[in-house]
């Protein structure tokens, strides 16, 4: 940078300032509908230990909201098979 | 009636755990019995910073599986009256620390001490909600900078509902604390500034820690800076956030740029 470019320079706060407001209020308006979240974590987690015991840190739902595409991640941790192989469920199903 | 006080910020060294290690110095000295928590299993630093790396013999994960009772695992600093530290563990999993046994340790901490002070792991995963889970107060630590900013948002946002206190329907008491803060930066125009910060967060200020050598010289001696350089801006600005932290109310001085000739020169002009 030459000694004239040193003095003109722009000063980089008030960018980064505006960058933050603008981020901040559309993550604040997505996050603050996380109830949704919370609420689908809830009921997942009802349903699946009516069938299986699971911890509850074990389902996690994350919801994000963006623009053009909203995404809703579940992510469920099945706790290991027990000892005996189960019954598959098909045969169960049928019969 | 004792306080549970969390030092979080989302994003990674910010300085979470010296300013935890500076302001239980500041409280003990004030003369109210201190204890900080380690949070941060797996990588555990408050020890080192507090110069008690080699007599951590027990951690938190021992007294929460059963293994050590609390009395065991507590260390009591050898420099200031009323101040303990509870380790975290250094190779254990983050999964070892469980609801219960977290909030069965705090409840019998909260009998011993008056503050019960958790130093948060970075990030907002298990580790970090643990430690703000308890809190009655949360010192938010942020650096003037966008990603500090932007995470210590999503930090608050997690202390206003994911909380006890969020849970029945009351706020934790939150304060900004600013820290590694350059002041001729700013003036420069470079770096944020403390009430842009504010603003955006708009969260009360508690205090602002400049960028300082007597912080990284704290840090090498393992003496909180509060302790090893008490008459520096760092320590003047722990102490005043630990008044503030117990109800005075005074403005926070914001430090100002040592300034030179050829600054006082040239200072307005590029602003």
């Amino acid at each position: 940078m030459n000694l004239l470019g040193f003095f003109t320079r722009k000063s980089s706060a008030p960018v980064a300032r505006e960058r933050l407001q603008i981020l901040l209020a559309h993550e604040r308006a997505s996050t603050g509908k996380s109830d949704l979240a919370a609420i689908l974590q809830e009921e997942i987690l009802a349903v699946i230990a009516k069938h299986i015991p699971i911890d509850r840190d074990k389902v996690q739902v994350k919801l994000d909201r963006g623009k053009d595409i909203s995404t809703l991640e579940i992510d469920i941790e099945m706790p290991p098979l027990p000892a005996k192989p189960a019954k598959p469920a098909a045969a169960r199903l049928t019969g | 009636m004792a306080k549970v006080l969390v030092v979080t910020s989302g994003k990674g060294g910010v300085g979470k755990t010296t300013s935890t290690a500076a302001l239980g110095v500041a409280l003990a000295q004030s003369g109210q019995s201190v204890v900080l928590v380690d949070f941060d299993v797996g990588l555990r630093n408050l020890d080192l910073i507090l110069g008690a790396e080699r007599r951590v013999v027990y951690d938190l994960i021992n007294v929460i599986q059963g293994e050590a009772k609390l009395a065991q695992a507590l260390i009591r600093d050898k420099r200031v009256e009323n101040l303990s530290l509870l380790a975290a563990s250094q190779t254990r999993d983050k999964d070892a620390l469980s609801s219960e046994g977290v909030a069965r340790v705090i409840a019998e901490l909260r009998e011993k001490f008056d503050w019960v002070i958790a130093d948060s792991p970075a990030g907002i995963e298990r580790g970090a909600t643990h430690a703000m889970y308890h809190a009655d107060v949360a010192v938010v630590v942020t650096n003037p900078e966008v990603s500090s900013v932007r995470d210590s948002d999503r930090i608050i946002g997690l202390l206003d509902s994911k909380t006890e206190r969020a849970e029945r329907g009351e706020q934790v008491e939150k304060h900004l604390l600013i820290t590694r803060y350059d002041p001729a930066r700013a003036a420069r125009g470079e770096m944020l500034k403390i009430d842009d910060v504010v603003e955006i967060l708009s969260v009360p200020l508690i205090g602002v820690v400049p960028e300082s050598e007597e912080v990284l010289r704290a840090s090498n001696l393992g003496m909180p800076v509060t302790l090893s350089a008490p008459e520096s801006v760092a320590a003047r600005a722990y102490f005043d956030a630990v008044r503030r932290l117990k109800g005075e109310q005074f403005p926070v001085v914001i430090p100002a740029e040592k300034r030179g000739f050829l600054g006082k020169l040239f200072g307005s002009r590029v602003a």
